[in-house]
């Protein structure tokens, strides 16, 4: 399908031993933006690497836009923000941002970057006298100001404190309404969650879940009921109307649900005891333990 | 894509960097007034037939110019430490271009450390016609293409922690086998050694204030092979250089 943005099929890589990428199907359209999600050592960052062709994969193919990464680089295509990396020193950041302009066919002026980073205040500052979060915007802008086709992020907001998070998304949602195509690596689940269409889930080097972040909830439930209900069998919680998944901690039992207004009256009824009732919604972070969990088993 | 831009901002870069140019001009200066300055009398070194004042110009300019072109080794490690070197790759930035940048802006420092010399030498009392200042100056900017390469390749291939002494030991090296510190003359181990080696060569340079005519077809046949050694080395070294830090 030549109107895909990005092709991964059957990618795998390992160094030595440790395989970080065993076997990986994305696909992402143009004009999408999908949230790469995962604990550290989930293989994120190898495949961002082979999808933005500084690794060659041991298995499997990638493409960018029906071309070879390094060809869509070449061409100007691909805007990146490494997870790890810093600037290089003795330039000044506005000097910095028009460097990397140069390399670029059709980028974005110096000035509407600088703009859209918020880096305006510090663009006479030299790279070396920045703090870790104003790094971290500048980065973002050297990866803006290639005004690429495919927007890459790796692990972006890291570095940043809560307005910088803010401000940053904005930034991103900005871009992302010129009809870009955004992919981004996370471990913040409530950032997949705010600002991707869509969430690749991996762990293990692999794909344990793909598709809008709605669906990926729906996978396991959509709320968690919890309650204090000492010396309770398990086994009877779990036949309950509406429950998936039953487990307990402590004195508690945590039931996550597929019907939680069945689940509740059900419990109420089969085990009166309970007490301390809270019912909430199931984030992200929910469905990813569990998928990962089961992953990992 | 211009590459003027880019080249521009690491020319730009790495006149900012005081400290590295202080030292860079600094120590090839004050070696020089030491040991040529004593010795100012001296009419022909080691019975070469060249003054003690010429030759060691031409010695410490061959010395300061080699680090000068290593020193991008330290500059390309030091952008590799921060991950610079992978974020360039994600960007149309060609491998030509990156290595024009680094070859120009180490040019522009050896050639002005190459003046300064100069400069150093006629306030020792060297004067030369002015064709032989020029026929020196161009040997010795061919005779430095070598240590381009070289440059580039201890970028690749060191970190950021080491390239210091990397640098450091292979200029010491070169200069004191190549005859910086002293003329290597006769038919000795040392002087076949000296022989193969590119700073021998750019120290000869100096031969052509005796009418030599520079340099024999052996001293182009070894800058050549050793620009050509590195320059593969360099390219496979920047190309194998993605991974993460």
């Amino acid at each position: 399908m030549t109107s895909d943005g990005i092709v991964l099929e059957g990618l795998a890589k390992s160094y030595g031993d440790v395989h970080a990428v065993r076997g990986i199907d994305v696909t992402v359209s143009r004009g999408e933006t999908v949230a790469l999600l995962g604990p550290n050592g989930a293989g994120k960052s190898t495949t961002i690497d082979i999808l933005l062709g500084l690794l060659a994969p041991d298995a499997g193919t990638a493409s960018v836009f029906g071309m070879a990464p390094t060809d869509a680089v070449d061409r100007g295509a691909v805007g990146a923000m490494l997870q790890t990396g810093g600037l290089i020193r003795d330039l000044r950041v506005g000097e910095l941002v028009a460097m990397m302009a140069s390399f670029y066919p059709s980028p974005l002026p110096v000035d509407e970057v600088l703009g859209l980073t918020g880096t305006e205040a510090i663009a006479g500052q030299l790279t070396q006298q920045l703090s870790g979060g104003q790094t971290q915007r500048v980065r973002f802008a050297l990866a803006l100001v290639a005004n690429p086709e495919l927007l890459v992020l790796d692990e972006p907001t890291v570095a940043l404190d809560v307005e910088g998070r803010r401000e940053f998304w904005t930034t991103m949602r900005e871009f992302a309404a010129r009809g870009k195509t955004i992919l981004f690596a996370t471990h913040y689940l409530e950032e997949a969650d705010a600002y991707a269409d869509r969430a690749v889930l991996m762990a293990h080097g692999r794909v344990v879940a793909d598709g809008p972040t709605t669906e990926i909830k729906a996978l396991v439930g959509t709320r968690t009921i919890r309650a204090t209900l000492p010396e309770f069998p398990l086994e009877r919680l779990e036949r309950l109307a509406g429950v998936a998944h039953a487990e307990r901690r402590g004195e508690a039992v945590v039931l996550t649900c597929s019907d939680s207004d069945a689940a509740i009256r059900a419990l109420l009824a089969e085990a009166p005891g309970a007490r301390d009732i809270e019912i909430v919604g199931a984030g992200l972070e929910e469905a990813f333990l569990r998928l990962t969990g089961e992953a990992a088993a | 894509m211009s590459s003027r831009t880019y080249i521009r901002y690491e020319l730009l870069r790495t006149l900012r960097n005081r400290r590295f140019l202080v030292f860079s001009f600094g120590f090839p200066l004050i070696l020089y007034f030491l040991i040529a300055g004593p010795n100012r009398g001296e009419g022909s070194i080691g019975g070469t037939g060249i003054s003690a004042p010429l030759y060691y110009m031409v010695g410490l300019a061959a010395f300061g110019s080699m680090n000068a072109m290593l020193a991008t080794g330290a500059r390309i490690a030091a952008e590799r430490q921060v991950g610079w070197n992978r974020q360039l790759r994600t960007t149309p930035l060609t491998t030509r271009t990156y290595f024009r940048a680094k070859v120009i802006t180490a040019y522009a420092v050896a050639i002005a450390s190459l003046v300064l010399l100069a400069i150093a030498g006629t306030v020792l009392g060297v004067r030369l016609p002015a064709h032989d200042w020029w026929h020196m100056g161009w040997l010795m900017l061919v005779g430095l293409v070598p240590f381009a390469t070289m440059g580039i390749a201890i970028g690749h291939l060191v970190t950021a922690e080491s390239v210091g002494p990397a640098i450091g030991g292979t200029t010491a090296l070169f200069a004191l086998l190549g005859g910086t510190w002293f003329p290597i003359t006769g038919h000795g181990a040392l002087y076949d050694i000296a022989q193969v080696l590119p700073s021998y060569w750019l120290v000869q340079a100096a031969h052509v204030a005796l009418g030599a005519g520079g340099w024999s077809s052996r001293g182009w046949l070894v800058v050549a092979g050793w620009t050509l050694a590195f320059a593969v080395v360099a390219t496979r070294a920047y190309r194998r250089d993605t991974r993460r830090a």
